[in-house]
């Protein structure tokens, strides 16, 4: 029983992970419609600058905190630069954007810091604690902090702040957000910044495990798309259940069906998310929307 | 000065021509009508003044030219237009569709003593606050759609068709309420209206659109007068 309980926590961590970035896709489709396949090269990039900063003799939070504005600015920069001139493109030329750039993004990073992996430091001790008879692993229990902290934050953001709210008002509905007097096309570019922010968060808590090389983000940005789909792709309590869903689900199962094996993970993922699709097309928690005309 | 003037207006989509060269001018204080058959260019007209359509011409708001600005300029100088179909933000709150109404707005003190003076014409809104807007009723978005715009405080009010699949009883409602503060409060208004009876009892002025022209105008004591205008828009 308390072996169970650490592979839950420890699966929520991870899930944690999953969720931020299932996030961050989920905020820059319901604006923008786009998929952004770059999501996790962009994540790593961002992770190689908090590393750059730590190496070069900075302290940990300080880092951390300059890797998230750095972040949120280039996340405005790609979507002003690179999405843009796109923007009323077909779907199929922006999805290849996104693909170009994390193609492009990924070089970039195997140039500027070489495509060696790179130990990244954490946070939070290495010890585990007692919690009623169950050791709990501090690290898990950091990243999972972590995570909900930020999504606390941007939860309060969307709800209680008048940015937050024009945010949401124009991802629905554009053209009555210009005639309340939102600037939309800037409300699209914060939104990307945003989603920056949260895949710096999720690169800056995998890498300590995960270890850093330009390929870091690969097969969890794909864990990410399959719990923002999982969730419903417009529905941000979705991704954020489904990334924790599947991070508990993924590791329970690599806990006690070990005959699947470490390198059945992925496909055992996908088999889920098909399963739910085929039950629910639409996501777990996607809503029809009711609309009177 | 008038508040809204409009010289030689024209507007297209695309190819096509939807207004050929208007003018009309709506008084500070005044309520105008803006009557006309389908496709005679009443929403292009609308969407000129707030820069949702590309136009050419002058339009001055406070005599100040508008014409080279955007939808959300327009509603930072206190333009605030409900659109035909009334922009309700369906998957919004009912509470955060008024509060997008103050977007523009920085005084939030202002605004909870306006939303508390708004509120006592549409007493409902404050039960439903935490609904979707979207599951509303029709005539219910209507009165939402008002109430959003007027929390803006707008100089112009314009409003696209508000009778627009609404039960009579409500139609007199909502203009009693336009009216209200109308006279109360010197909200001026530009009203779109397929409705020309009730139009012309709010309007003190109005003008007749007709393929993308303005056909006849005058006060709307002489539009009710005026043969042609009955036997088309008043049917009598
Ligand atoms: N988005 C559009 N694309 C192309 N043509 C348009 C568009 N919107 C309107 N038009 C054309 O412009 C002309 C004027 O349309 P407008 O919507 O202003 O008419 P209206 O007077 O509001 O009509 P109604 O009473 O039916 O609402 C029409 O001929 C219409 O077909
Ligand atoms: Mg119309």
């Amino acid at each position: 029983m308390t072996e169970f309980f650490q592979q839950i926590v420890s699966g929520l961590a991870s899930g944690g992970v999953y969720a931020s970035l299932a996030l961050a896709l989920v905020l820059i489709h319901r604006s923008t419609q786009v998929i952004n396949f770059a999501q996790g090269e962009m994540a790593t990039f961002a992770t190689y600058i908090a590393w750059t900063l730590i190496d070069r003799g900075m302290s940990y939070w300080p880092a951390f905190v300059l890797t998230l504005l750095v972040a949120f600015v280039g996340g405005v920069a790609v979507e002003r630069v690179v999405i843009r001139p796109v923007e009323r493109a077909p779907v199929l030329t922006v999805v290849m954007v996104t693909i170009g750039l994390l193609v492009l993004v990924n070089g970039a990073m195997a140039w500027l810091w070489s495509p060696e992996v790179k130990s990244f430091p954490s946070p939070f001790p290495s010890r585990a604690i007692d919690v009623g008879g169950v050791a709990i692993s501090l690290q898990d229990l950091g990243i999972l902090g972590m995570t909900l902290v930020t999504l606390t934050l941007l939860y309060l953001f969307f709800r209680f702040t008048k940015v937050g709210l024009a945010l949401r008002a124009a991802a629905v509905n554009p053209e009555s957000s210009r005639l309340a007097g939102v600037r939309v096309s800037w409300m699209l570019a914060l939104g990307w910044g945003l989603a920056a922010m949260l895949g710096a968060v999720s690169g800056m808590m995998i890498a300590p495990t995960s270890f850093l090389e330009p390929n870091m983000m690969q097969v969890i940005i794909i864990y990410a798309f399959a719990a923002a789909v999982l969730g419903g792709i417009n529905s941000p309590v979705g991704a954020v259940v489904g990334g924790l869903l599947l991070g508990v689900a993924l590791n329970l199962i690599g806990a006690y069906a070990e005959f699947l094996g470490p390198e059945l993970r992925l496909p055992v993922a996908l088999a889920i998310l098909l399963a739910v699709l085929l039950v629910r097309p639409a996501g777990l928690f996607e809503r029809a929307v009711v609309k009177r005309v | 000065m008038a508040l809204l003037e409009l010289e030689g207006v024209e507007a297209r989509y695309g190819q096509v021509r939807a207004l050929h060269g208007i003018s009309l001018a709506v008084e500070e204080g005044q309520v105008v009508a803006l009557l006309g058959a389908n496709g005679a260019g009443k929403t292009t007209t609308l969407r000129a003044v707030s820069g949702t359509v590309r136009r050419t011409g002058e339009i001055r708001f406070e005599g100040r030219s508008i014409v080279r600005g955007s939808p959300e300029g327009a509603a930072r100088l206190g333009i605030a237009h409900v659109p035909e179909g009334r922009g309700t933000f369906a998957e919004l709150s009912v509470w955060d569709n008024l509060r997008m109404g103050a977007f523009v707005r920085r005084n939030r003190r202002a605004v909870s003593a306006d939303l508390e003076r708004i509120l006592v014409h549409f007493p409902w809104i404050e039960e439903r606050r935490g609904q979707q807007a979207g599951t509303l009723s029709g005539g219910e978005q209507q009165m939402l759609a008002l109430a959003r715009a007027l929390v803006a405080r707008p100089r112009l009010l314009l409003l696209d068709e508000p009778s627009l699949g609404l039960a009579p009883l409500v139609v007199r409602e909502f203009f009693g309420i336009v009216r209200m503060l109308n006279q109360e409060e010197g909200l001026t208004v530009l009203v779109v209206e397929q409705n020309a009876n009730i139009a012309l009892t709010v309007a003190d002025r109005a003008y007749v659109l007709e393929v993308g022209e303005i056909a006849v105008s005058g006060s709307a004591e002489e539009l009710r007068r005026n043969e042609s205008v009955r036997r088309s828009y008043l049917g009598y």
